[in-house]
């Protein structure tokens, strides 16, 4: 017997052989890399980079990225354009719905939680009938030495400029259709804005600091009715805003 | 070939050899032994080409760029122009009224979410029954919007390939099935659904009728990726939404089909073909009967209908042809 069979050598490789290895390896990259990127998404849900408000009727924030398809129905019912679609730099959340409520705020002019009903998967879950049953979040003064109305101070003209593009349903001018925010100019001693246009009846009132007749200022108070909806946050006048939602906070953590 | 080969290649599988004469059928065997002694092939093949070269056909490509523009069309004027036929995106929508999932997304959702949910199993059944109808695949080629710009990115590649200037580094296709069970498992095992976060018909669907936004930068990195470094990577290799369809398609009725005897095996309609395994059967000596459907893998985008010289290959419908 040979050298050669007692210790027979490797085949040496062929091109072919080296080609699919190849290939395979390609493969492996561009496969990691395709769920590398995808993964990517995690960081800013885990780490929470962006704390989003969620429309009306939304399930608890995992559920809520699991159950979303991301298809933006919600987006097209809502008549003020309050809602808006997550970006990439929202990870998991691309495509996702929330509300900025300084810019445009849910103030219900739909009635009937519109986008809940567009809704095809019931990541804005359908238990939500009227508007009184959502959680959103709850209003907080956060600013309370900048509220006019701690100031004693009133509105004269337009509540956020002449500018801005935001909507609103005032019930008084009419009842079907939101105008513009700049169209309707206040002219008031004292600023009651957030009472005044809060969609949910009883949530917050302004409560007279002291029984001073001459003496107007007073205190917006947050009530357990308040859903949350960031309609108090839109309006308030002073920048940035003296009130403002804390967002998914229910009443019971208060 | 039998559906299920179809299939396992569907998944990944390196299509067979070219099969024994014993494997074909008797008619096979007489078109392909009459084949093998024909006399001034060369001549014939290259005077069928001059002649198709003359007169291109687009017609079948021209049908479905506009089939692709006009549906995503209907998505963005529903919504601008408040026209409401169509509410949604291709992830999700309403047509007149009636609930449709993309079958992947809503896949995504439910493992993701663990319930099932009502309206998403309505919609997935009607689109699971249409694209069923319609061809499976007929998704990826006839709706997608990125396969449209994928195109446009395989015609760039293709000539930079020409001027030597890229090369198509292949890729295993195997690689789509580990992916579609890796992203099905991580929607599972996460709660989240990853994979749309980087589906490119969820992004591009959304951009154009919402606006767009950053997420478009992976659309780019994908169609860089298909200019310059593999050809058609994406629709090719890695997307498990094709997959989906590719599975509702196995049995539809709509499918090009190919005719052994008009054939002359010039192999055009491989270099055109978005999955050319589909098309083993038109090489020389492969077809084992005078008839073959090709396979689920195939998009039903019809470029080889149109490039075809010889008219070999032809959309077919089951069941339409009888009784028409």
């Amino acid at each position: 017997m040979s050298d050669a069979n007692t210790h027979p050598k490797k085949k040496p490789v062929t091109v072919r052989q080296l080609r699919e290895r190849r290939r395979i390896l390609r493969s492996i990259g561009a496969g990691f890399g395709v769920v590398g990127a995808a993964m990517l998404g995690f960081f800013p849900v885990v780490k929470n980079w962006m704390e989003r408000l969620r429309p009306p009727g939304a399930l608890d924030e995992d559920k809520f990225l699991a159950a979303c398809i991301k298809c933006g129905q919600c987006v097209q019912v809502c008549p003020v354009w309050a809602i808006k679609l997550g970006d990439l730099d929202e990870g998991f959340g691309v495509g996702v719905p929330y509300i900025d409520a300084r810019s445009q705020a849910c103030d219900f002019s739909c009635d009937a939680v519109q986008c809940v009903l567009a809704c095809p998967t019931g990541a804005l879950s359908h238990d939500v009938d009227v508007k009184e049953q959502v959680h959103m979040g709850v209003a907080r003064l956060s600013r309370p030495k900048a509220c006019l109305a701690r100031l004693g101070k009133g509105v004269k003209g337009t509540a956020r400029g002449d500018d801005f593009p935001g909507l609103h349903r005032y019930m008084e001018v009419d009842r079907w259709t939101p105008i513009p925010i700049a169209d309707h100019p206040y002219d008031l001693d004292l600023c009651d804005l957030c009472e005044r246009e809060c969609p949910i009846e009883g949530a917050i009132t302004i409560e007279r600091d002291n029984f001073d007749l001459n003496d107007l200022r007073g205190t917006p108070v947050v009530f357990d009715k308040c859903v949350g909806c960031g309609m108090c946050e839109m309006i308030c006048p002073v920048d940035p805003p003296a009130i403002v939602i804390d967002i998914r906070k229910r009443w019971e953590d208060v | 070939m039998s559906m299920l080969s179809t299939i396992a290649e569907m998944f990944g599988r390196t299509p067979a050899k070219k099969p024994d004469d014993s494997a074909y059928n008797e008619g096979a065997r007489v078109l392909h032994e009459a084949k093998r002694g024909a006399e001034g092939k060369k001549e014939r093949v290259a005077a069928i080409k001059a002649e198709r070269d003359l007169h291109p056909s687009y017609k079948w490509r021209n049908r479905r760029w506009a089939t692709i523009i006009l549906v995503n069309a209907l998505f963005v004027v529903s919504f601008s122009w408040d026209v409401q036929l169509i509410e949604g995106s291709l992830s999700a929508s309403r047509v007149f009224g009636f609930h449709m999932a993309d079958l992947n997304a809503a896949l995504q959702v439910t493992l993701a979410f663990k319930e099932i949910l009502i309206n998403l199993v309505i919609g997935t059944v009607t689109v699971l029954l249409l694209w069923w109808l319609l061809g499976g695949r007929t998704f990826c080629s006839w709706v997608c919007p990125y396969h449209l710009l994928s195109e446009f990115a395989e015609k760039i590649h293709l000539r930079l390939a020409g001027m030597k200037m890229v090369r198509d580094y292949a890729m295993h296709r195997g690689t789509r099935t580990v992916l579609y069970i890796i992203f099905a498992g991580l929607a599972f095992g996460t709660g989240y659904t990853v994979f749309e976060a980087i589906s490119p018909v969820g992004i591009l669907s959304r951009a154009m009728i919402y606006g767009p936004g950053l997420a478009l930068i992976w659309v780019v990195v994908l169609l860089a990726f298909e200019v310059f470094v593999t050809r058609r990577a994406w629709c090719r290799y890695m997307c498990p939404i094709g997959l989906t369809y590719g599975m509702v398609g196995i049995t539809s009725p709509v499918h090009v089909t190919y005719n052994l005897e008009k054939c002359l095996h010039e192999g055009d309609c491989r270099a055109i073909c978005l999955v050319p395994h589909v098309l083993e059967v038109t090489k020389k000596g492969f077809a084992l009967r005078e008839d073959t459907d090709i396979g689920a893998d195939c998009t039903r985008c019809g470029m080889c209908v149109d490039i075809c010289p010889t008219d070999s290959l032809t959309f077919d419908v089951k069941g339409l042809n009888k009784l028409l």
